[in-house]
């Protein structure tokens, strides 16, 4: 088998996987876990009719998403309103393609054994790369709000625009941090280099946290799901929107989720590598995807707990939060890991 | 260049799948419209004014502004921390003179109430 | 039985009388009733800043103003001169804890009266209620529209000789967006605003509330409220129900805490009736009710929170609400819709197990509460967003605010212990007041209610009296069966009772308690016939909706929604 087919199947067994994995596997069960740890926190069964502990909930979900009425509002600008939800949607699942979901597996194919790297799209700017399409979902949601020609989608909008205002320069600054202390921007060299030296939480510990709660803005969660806030918009952005487009922006919510755990398993939790494991081999290989899977499972379940317990901010505050604190501080804790860096390479 | 054809392929893919849900069902859902169905939510009531009509009030247009100047120099710091290696001393200096300019800008908007618009 | 009509004077009587001679006097009154004067209208207004400036006055605070139609009374309340309408204020004073009617006729050719809103701010809407359903006019009233019903409206509904059960369809525009469109009292340098419409059918408008904002960005410049979404006659239908039957219409007013509506407007009869109620039944009364007034804080701090975005707390809100519907099922049979309250006391005895049942339940809402206390007191997140709505002293008075939203402002006004009622002067409490007036000061009132609620829960039924659960005067209360199968005097007092129902003598009567909301009181008035000749309900949360509107001015959507919840506004009974 020449390199090239080898390649070409790889690439296609790993996309099928991955996508498969993120789709049919990811976003379904955690619209399931989503009610079920509610329920749990909230001293509930949560659902219990479909399936064994509800578990087959979301394909009754599905259902309902493929055979609802979709409805268009008369005057709303029907061109936008049917591109939004895809402009949500698809970067939602490209996302995973630049992702590290583990080390590398061997391979023997007629004699050969070759390594496997467990990245579909490998491009030395992974990170740029992931940034630039979580941050188009962002216009599916204005665009949603201002092409449904209702008041209330509008300010969900809007409230979007302000929102992705506040948090973005705090996360960005936050991140170089992390491609500071690795001197790339490829996602696998940044596991690489925490496999062989230290989990970047510990020494960026700040850069992390507002990682971390700049990634819950991102994904439109309590305590940052200002567009939606069903109690105030009543639903925001997706007031308008019915059947499956309103289910595209819903899968599209959870598998942001999903990205932006993997992403900041990735960038500050040591993404596929456990301290003392070589992870080497087809046991080492597979592992790794599991270490990875369970980190993603763990940050998954805290999106899941804050947001059953915290209450919503005000965009205002938001917005105050972003650039009063987290820009200055983020700003500050760059200086800080430039420092360690300078001395790291002097010692 | 084939890595980024896998991203292009998954995107597409995705993109495929989607329209042909949409396009598939189409012909299996209700499509019962009437005027008040397809009316714009007003909480009950009918709309006196048309979201279109207006021109909304967007109040922090500045800080709008003010993210677009500092997102790009966000991005020329990913450059430098790639090469942060190799400029050494110089890098560090270098970077710390332009986030100290970016800075006082900063000091200036706050200073200036830009960031208080509530 | 019948109440004796002492001519009980009020206190500043000399002075009213030296500036105001025969135009203001002061009138005779049954011992339960509020003291009144009687104005001319030309003098009301006058009379008014007298009663509120005062220093011997001081009446700050505008409780009620009940219009009575007194076209078919007799005797001594039959309308002389033809002046056939009567409006009665009713006001308190915060400083010396006293109530004062104030009452003035007019005649039907020019139902007429000064308006008071200028004099305070809370007798705005009260106004364009009884403009709306008994046709009083009044001259230079902002704006004088129809509160209740809709523009399509004709005639004034609660008039003795309108027709029942004509239908009038509502065909007009929608005029309150467009009115609030053209309000002009926007600041100069907002230029691009737009009007958003929010409710009847909005998630956070629980029940039907509605209010029209102009929004600058999020920013709310002008509001307008509107209610009437949920009227459902209650006052109209008393008139033609006998005393008792009105009890479960009652259920429907404020039905967070339905208990407390039946306790009160039984309090009200058996005031005028002069009928003693047997101890246990008022132990159990005091049981009841504050169970009822947890399970109102329980589900406002609930659903305000979930407003807020903090879903869990709801939840765990209502759990021990349920626990308590199950207590109160056991006493009456239904959870909601209790009907519990009988003239006279109660419909029947509580279960053996009552006792121990409600002891076990504090515990429970105990924790509860703390559950809810843990997530949110400190969180900086709802501090900041409850931080918003505030309301100032003088504001909360002059809007007629009572309740946890006037102890919240600073005023340390509870009808519990300024005149206690139901043997609430024999139990240890406190009432929590807060400074600060917003929308985390009413939340941490509410909270600290419910603790004080369970304290007094705790001392009730430690001594809970045994003994008959409802009066032996048999002319109120049915008598027991065995009676009625027995005694030819059981069965002519069974026969009278269901066939006359209660005669209360003819009379008019304020009395009032503290509901869940602030001071419910109930109006009655009665023309010695076996039905109820008019009934004026006080709802607690009609001064505090009709404040919402400017008390979010300036303030954003997010912090609207704050307001909305912490006010706690019941459609049921602010449209009864």
């Amino acid at each position: 088998m020449s390199p090239a087919v080898f390649d070409a199947v790889a690439m296609g067994v790993k996309i099928a996987v991955v996508w498969g994995a993120v789709l049919a596997l990811g976003v379904p069960v955690l619209t399931w876990a989503e009610r079920r740890v509610a329920g749990l926190i909230q001293d509930r069964p949560g659902p219990n009719r479909v399936g064994p502990m509800g578990f087959f909930q979301p394909l009754a979900d599905a259902v309902k998403f493929f055979m609802k009425e979709d409805v268009v509002p008369q005057y709303a600008d029907k061109v936008l309103h049917f591109a939004a939800p895809l402009i949500v949607f698809i970067p939602a699942l490209s996302t995973f393609s630049v992702l590290p979901f583990g080390r590398s597996i061997p391979v023997t194919v007629g004699g050969t054994t070759r390594e496997v790297p467990l990245v579909i799209a490998d491009v030395n700017v992974g990170a740029l790369v992931l940034f630039a399409l979580t941050s188009l979902g962002v216009y599916g949601i204005v665009l949603a709000g201002w092409s449904s020609n209702s008041k209330y989608s509008l300010l969900g909008g809007l409230r979007s625009s302000a929102q992705i205002i506040s948090y973005e320069l705090a996360m960005g600054f936050a991140a170089v941090g992390v491609f500071l202390s690795a001197g790339s921007l490829r996602l696998q060299t940044i596991v690489e280099a925490q496999h062989a030296g230290i989990w970047n939480v510990v020494p960026q510990f700040v850069g992390c946290v507002i990682f971390v709660v700049a990634a819950f803005a991102e994904t439109n969660r309590l305590p940052f799901d200002l567009a939606e806030a069903d109690s105030e918009l009543v639903g925001g952005f997706h007031t308008e929107y019915s059947s499956f487009r309103f289910g595209m922006f819903f899968m599209a919510e959870y598998a942001n989720m999903v990205a932006a755990s993997a992403l900041i398993v990735t960038l500050y939790l040591g993404g596929w590598s456990l301290p003392g494991l070589a992870l080497t081999g087809l046991v080492g290989g597979l592992l790794s995807v599991a270490i990875f899977a369970a980190k993603t499972a763990f940050l998954l379940f805290v999106f899941l707990w804050v947001r059953w317990t915290l209450p919503r901010f005000r965009y205002d505050q938001l917005m105050a939060l972003g650039w009063k604190v987290f820009v200055p501080l983020s700003l500050l804790h760059l200086f800080y890991v430039a420092a360690l860096v300078a001395v790291r390479a002097k010692a | 260049m084939v890595q980024y054809l896998a991203l292009a392929f998954v995107a597409a893919f995705t993109a495929a799948l989607v329209l042909a849900v949409l396009g598939i069902f189409a012909f299996l859902r209700p499509k019962r419209p009437n005027p008040t169905k397809l009316s714009p939510y007003e909480c009950g009531v009918a709309a006196v004014t048309d979201a279109h009509d207006h021109r909304f009030s967007v109040r922090y247009y500045l800080l709008a502004v003010l993210f677009v100047v500092f997102d790009v120099e966000t991005v020329f710091l990913f450059p430098w921390a790639v090469m942060y290696h190799h400029l050494a001393l110089f890098g560090l200096i270098e970077m710390v003179i332009f986030l100290v300019i970016l800075l006082v800008g900063y000091v200036y908007v706050w200073k200036r109430g830009a960031l208080s618009w509530a | 039985m019948s109440a004796v009509a002492t001519p009980v004077g009020v206190s500043f009587a000399p002075l009213v009388e030296r500036k105001f001679g025969d135009r203001a006097v002061p009138e005779g009154r049954p011992a339960h009733d509020v003291p009144t004067l009687a104005v001319a209208p030309e003098a009301l207004h006058d009379l008014a800043v007298f009663l509120r400036d005062d220093p011997s006055t001081r009446f700050d605070l505008f409780v009620d103003l009940a219009a009575i139609d007194r076209q078919k009374l007799t005797g001594d309340l039959a309308p002389r001169d033809g002046r056939r309408f009567q409006a009665s204020y009713l006001l308190y004073s915060t400083s010396r804890n006293e109530h004062l009617r104030v009452k003035a006729t007019v005649p039907e050719s020019d139902p007429t009266l000064p308006t008071l809103t200028d004099v305070w701010p809370a007798a705005n809407w009260f106004e364009r209620e009884a403009w709306d359903l008994m046709g009083l006019s009044f001259r230079g009233h902002p704006s004088l529209k129809r509160l209740l019903t809709h523009g399509g409206f004709v005639g004034h509904a609660l008039r003795k000789d309108y027709e029942a059960g004509q239908r009038w369809l509502c065909t007009e525009e929608d005029i309150l967006q467009t009115d609030l469109a053209a309000k002009t009292d926007v600041p100069e340098d907002v230029f691009e605003t737009v009007t958003l419409n929010f409710g009847p059918s909005h998630p956070t408008t629980h029940g039907t509330l509605r209010v029209v904002f102009r929004v600058d960005g999020e920013t709310i410049v002008a509001a307008e409220g509107e209610c009437g979404y949920l009227h459902r006659c209650f006052e109209k239908m008393s008139e033609t129900h006998t005393w008792q039957q009105v009890i479960p219409y009652t259920d429907r007013l404020n039905y967070c805490s339905p208990m407390i509506n039946g306790n009160g407007y039984a309090r009200a009869v058996e005031r005028m009736l002069g009928v003693e109620v047997p101890p246990r039944a008022r132990a159990v009364r005091v049981v009841l009710s504050e169970f009822s007034r947890i399970m109102d804080h329980l589900v406002c701090i609930g659903t305000n929170l979930v407003d807020l975005g903090a879903l869990t707390n709801f939840w765990y809100a209502y759990q021990p609400r349920e626990e308590i519907y199950s207590l109160l099922e056991a006493c009456c049979g239904a959870r909601l819709t209790s009907s519990y309250a009988r003239i006279g006391g109660l419909s029947q005895d509580v279960p053996e197990n009552f006792v121990e049942w409600s002891r076990s339940l504090i515990p429970k809402i105990r924790v509860q509460i703390d559950d809810v206390n843990g997530l949110i007191t400190k969180n900086r997140i709802a501090v900041k967003r409850m931080r918003t709505g505030r309301v100032s002293k003088a504001d909360a008075i002059a809007w007629g605010f009572t309740g946890p939203a006037l102890r919240a402002s600073g005023v340390g006004y509870d009808v519990r212990k300024d005149a206690p009622y139901d043997g609430y002067d024999e139990v240890d409490f406190d009432v929590p007041v807060m400074e600060d007036g917003d929308n985390y000061a009413r939340y941490l009132v509410r909270m600290e209610e419910m603790r004080q609620s369970l304290r007094i829960i705790e001392q009730v039924l430690a001594k809970l009296p045994s003994g008959p659960i409802v009066t032996d005067d048999y002319r109120v209360a049915l008598p027991p069966k065995a009676m009625v199968y027995n005694e030819m005097e059981g069965l002519i007092y069974h026969f009278k009772n269901v066939f006359e129902g209660i005669q209360v003598p003819a009379g008019e009567s304020y009395s009032f308690i503290e509901g869940a909301n602030g001071e419910l009181g109930f109006h009655l008035v009665s023309d010695g016939s076996g039905f109820p000749y008019r009934v004026k309900v006080r709802p607690p949360c009609f001064p505090l909706f009709a404040a919402y509107e400017r008390i979010v001015v300036g303030e954003m959507i997010s912090d609207a929604v704050a307001t909305l919840g912490t006010l706690n506004v019941i459609a049921g009974e602010l449209d009864r």
